[in-house]
């Protein structure tokens, strides 16, 4: 039995993670006949099935026992044998990502992209071989867009064994609550996974290399952050450097130096969150005179092109933060491209958000970053204590804190720390992207009582004054 | 076969424009010479048109910069329009840019957090929060109103240029004023005989023009121009005449007007007028002048001092002849009398031929009969 496979396409997407396939589904609404390949049955990449979504599904239940247990009282609830089931927050987990993995499907087929399910592999620069279960197929395209993301980065010592030494992909799917986890490196990966085991009774302790945690924040927003995350029983030491680490018995020991001092800790598990690297394992790039930079990363240009510029790139294999927005974003750009239209990413306006109680959201510039560039700033603060929402609701830690260009007040960056961070920053966003002063912000209609009046206090504040402080 | 339109030679110094207007949509059917869309340019805007009968395909968008023969849509020939904004005519166009492989998209996607503030810098260097006054008791409070209006490239041009004029010359102006009685009396005596020979109405730029002419024939140097070392001196007097339009000011040239008969010169500024009200005037009609003259008296001026139009080295204003009581042959008259301006590059023209050349032209105007015997 033989069947004619269509081969031949426009566009050829490798990837099916949040890049990969919003690019696909672009091309294919902009008109162009596209495929996207996908090594994993399920569609999605690390976003959808071991990154943003099942994290923020555990964080929810997390953050749903834990405020039951601590934060309910305040509100006059009290419980009486409190408990949760591990394996009901996995399976609720689980049923989000199939849904949204069957949800992509629906859109391809939709939007009449061809899903071929298989490792791609280059032969030249129009052509590519798939291996499938069932045997290998070429394919034929004009234009390819590379977006085959990340993977966890090991500590070199100490490779995943996803039970005892797990990667944020381990994490999500623990059987149970270790006693005691030592999570390697401070970033947002380790502290919101760190965040939902300290919430279901683990000891987390943290180990970062440099000198505050979430680095790329704002500083003051990591200060903020850290002390906050302290009072909930998370623990941190900075300035440590891991040096060694091996599986002893059930546990995991590992040793750093802090203070040039060798410190011993263990755990029963060890989450190691030190980073990801760009993912192009068989890809076999360097027939096609794709380039990669040192670490591995793709190199583009201004257009998303590699040096074979019929071959695109975008998400994490390229450089810029590592995010799920931040990929699709590139993904529609370089689908615009590819037919035709002209099209901006901006990098200054990627929003970063760390989901964990409360949450931080950031864009734009840090007052460290504008002052390294040489531009004049004004900063305001305003807390979440002087805002009456917040104060309703019971969580009043945390600030907005606003960097402005001294000359016209033009706002360069926003940093949050607080109750729905992650929501208000679009408000940040939007502003920033419009090339909104701190005055037009701040003479912004805001509904009270809400959380975003925060935001427009901290305007005020860089204009005249808040009223409210 | 699909015919590529390309955006046309606008003039020599011209390498960019700027897309102003899009006329006719993508995917809509033009006729052959229909006007398709309107570039702007340092000098002027140019329409262009399509060349061909068919279903249009644009690829540039309003304000974006486009360079000299670079393409900037097709047509794909059809007798008969197809359905409008046809969709698969538009998928077909698509499909085939993407196999050139090489996008047309010229500007950058991707802008990091550096460049994007550089960017910031240059093109806006103040969306400026203005303090509101301090309010003057005594005086009332101004609110700031009103609105702001993005400067057009030709407007751009024209500030830059100007300013660049009084910094790079040593313009001065000198004065004269001519008795226009003779030159009213040939007109109104010959008018009408010289519109039906010739289908223009004789004005009074005819005049001036031949009289310039003649002018410039005595005096070389005001028809020259400097280039660094060295002082270039024209054959031809291809003399601008400033128009003034809704869109700002454009002088097309008259060109070799020392061999150009009176009708000839009318006959010529009036295409000039007309193209210019339809905003059809070409780079080419604009460039090459070695004089000018402007003509500040159709609104109603009765002395300026017109500003050089670079590189040329001098400028003649004229301006609105006004009666007025003067002395002729020691008794006091009342003739049409008209004040001549003659603006001029010191560095190359002196006083004394500067005075010399205004006089030459004031004595052709008073006494027409010279311009017959000198030129």
């Amino acid at each position: 039995m033989s069947v004619s496979v269509d081969n031949k396409f426009d566009l050829i997407v490798i990837g099916a993670g949040p890049g990969g396939y919003v690019a696909a589904i672009k091309a294919a609404q902009l008109g162009l006949k596209v495929a996207c390949v996908e090594k994993y049955q399920p569609l999605g990449g690390t976003c959808l099935n071991v990154g943003c979504i099942p994290s923020k599904a555990l964080l929810q239940s997390s953050e749903v026992y834990s405020f039951t247990k601590h934060q309910a009282q305040i509100h006059g609830i009290t419980f009486k044998d409190l408990s949760f089931d591990l394996k009901k927050m996995m399976e609720r987990k689980q049923q989000i990502i199939s849904s949204f993995n069957q949800g992509i499907e629906g859109l391809f087929k939709k939007n009449k992209v061809v899903r071929i399910q298989g490792r791609a592999s280059f032969i030249s620069k129009d052509e590519i071989e798939i291996t499938t279960l069932a045997g290998k197929q070429t394919y034929f395209a004009k234009n390819f867009i590379l977006a085959t993301g990340s993977k966890p980065t090991p500590l070199p010592f100490l490779p995943f064994d996803e039970k005892q030494v797990i990667s944020s992909t381990g994490a999500l799917s623990l059987t149970e609550v270790p006693k005691k986890m030592i999570v390697v490196g401070a970033g947002v990966i380790g502290v919101e996974l760190g965040s939902v085991y300290s919430r279901l009774g683990s000891e987390v302790i943290f180990l970062e290399f440099l000198d505050r945690i979430c680095p790329t924040l704002d500083e003051a927003a990591s200060k903020g952050f850290q002390k906050i995350l302290e009072k909930q029983g998370l623990k941190f030491h900075l300035k440590a450097k891991v040096v060694k680490g091996e599986r002893s018995g059930s546990g995991v020991e590992i040793h750093a130096e802090i203070d040039g001092k060798i410190e011993k800790f263990f755990s029963d598990v060890a989450l190691v969150a030190i980073g990801r690297k760009p993912y192009t394992e068989g890809l076999e790039l360097e027939k096609i005179g794709v380039k990669q930079d040192a670490k591995g990363f793709v190199i583009v240009d201004s257009f998303f092109r590699t040096s074979n510029p019929s071959i695109l790139a975008i998400g994490d294999i390229i450089d810029g933060p590592m995010l799920a927005h931040k990929a699709e974003e590139e993904g529609i750009a370089a689908a615009e491209y590819l037919a035709g239209h002209s099209a901006k990413v901006e990098y200054m306006m990627i929003p970063n958000v760390v989901y964990t109680t409360p949450e931080v959201a950031a864009v734009g510039l840090t007052e460290q970053q504008a002052k390294d560039l040489g531009i004049q700033i004004k900063t305001s603060m305003f807390p979440f204590k002087a805002n009456s929402r917040a104060r309703c609701m019971a969580e009043e830690e945390g600030f907005v804190k606003i960097v402005a260009r001294s000359e016209d007040l033009r706002i360069l960056g926003v940093h949050i720390v607080g109750p729905h961070a992650g929501e208000l920053i679009s408000e940040a966003v939007v502003a920033m992207q419009n090339k909104m002063s701190a005055k037009d912000l701040s003479s912004t209609f805001h509904a009270h009582p809400t959380l975003s009046e925060a935001i427009k206090e901290s305007a005020m504040m860089i204009g005249s004054k808040a009223i409210h402080l | 076969m699909k015919v590529e339109i390309k955006v046309p030679a606008v003039g020599e110094s011209v390498t960019e424009a700027t897309v102003a207007r899009i006329i006719k949509q993508n995917g809509s059917f033009v006729e052959k010479n229909e006007e398709i869309l309107e570039l702007e340019t340092d000098k002027v805007n140019q329409v262009v048109t399509a060349p061909e009968k068919g279903v249009l395909s644009l690829l540039v968008t309003v304000d974006q910069k486009v360079k000299i023969s670079e393409v900037i849509g097709s047509i794909e020939p059809a007798s008969i329009p197809s359905k409008p904004q046809s969709a698969p005519a538009a998928v077909e166009v698509k499909k085939e840019e993407v196999k050139k492989e090489v996008s047309f998209v010229k500007e950058a996607i991707r802008i990091p957090t550096e460049q994007y503030l550089k960017e910031q810098k240059k093109e806006e260097p103040a969306k400026k929060m203005e303090a509101p006054l301090p309010c003057d008791k005594k005086a009332p409070c101004q609110t700031p109103s009103g609105k702001r209006v993005r400067m057009s490239g030709l407007r751009r041009t024209i500030a830059q240029k100007l300013v660049e004029v009084k910094n790079t010359t040593a313009m001065l102006t000198t004065f004269n004023e001519v008795d226009m009685s003779a030159v009213m009396k040939i007109r109104s005596d010959q008018k009408d005989q010289f519109e039906k020979k010739f289908g223009v109405k004789l004005g009074f730029l005819s005049f001036f023009v031949t009289a310039c002419s003649s002018a410039l024939k005595a005096f070389p140097e005001v028809n020259a121009y400097i280039e660094k070392d060295e002082i270039v001196y024209n054959d031809s007097h291809h003399i601008g005449i400033a128009v003034s339009t809704e869109k700002g000011l454009f002088v097309p040239v008259l060109r070799d007007c020392q061999s150009l008969s009176f009708a000839q010169i009318e006959s010529e500024v009036m295409v000039f007028a007309k193209k210019a009200r339809e905003g059809s005037i070409g780079i080419a009609d604009l460039q090459g002048g070695t004089f000018t003259i402007t003509n500040g008296g159709v609104f109603g001026s009765l002395l300026s001092t017109p500003i050089l139009n670079p590189p040329q080295s001098a400028i003649l204003g004229m301006h609105k002849i006004q009666e007025r009581p003067v002395a002729v042959g020691g008794q006091v008259v009342i003739r049409p009398m008209m004040y001549l301006a003659l603006s001029y590059d010191h560095r190359i023209i002196d006083g004394k031929e500067a005075v010399g050349f205004l006089v030459h032209i004031k004595e052709c105007l008073e006494n027409p009969s010279k311009l017959l015997l000198e030129s």
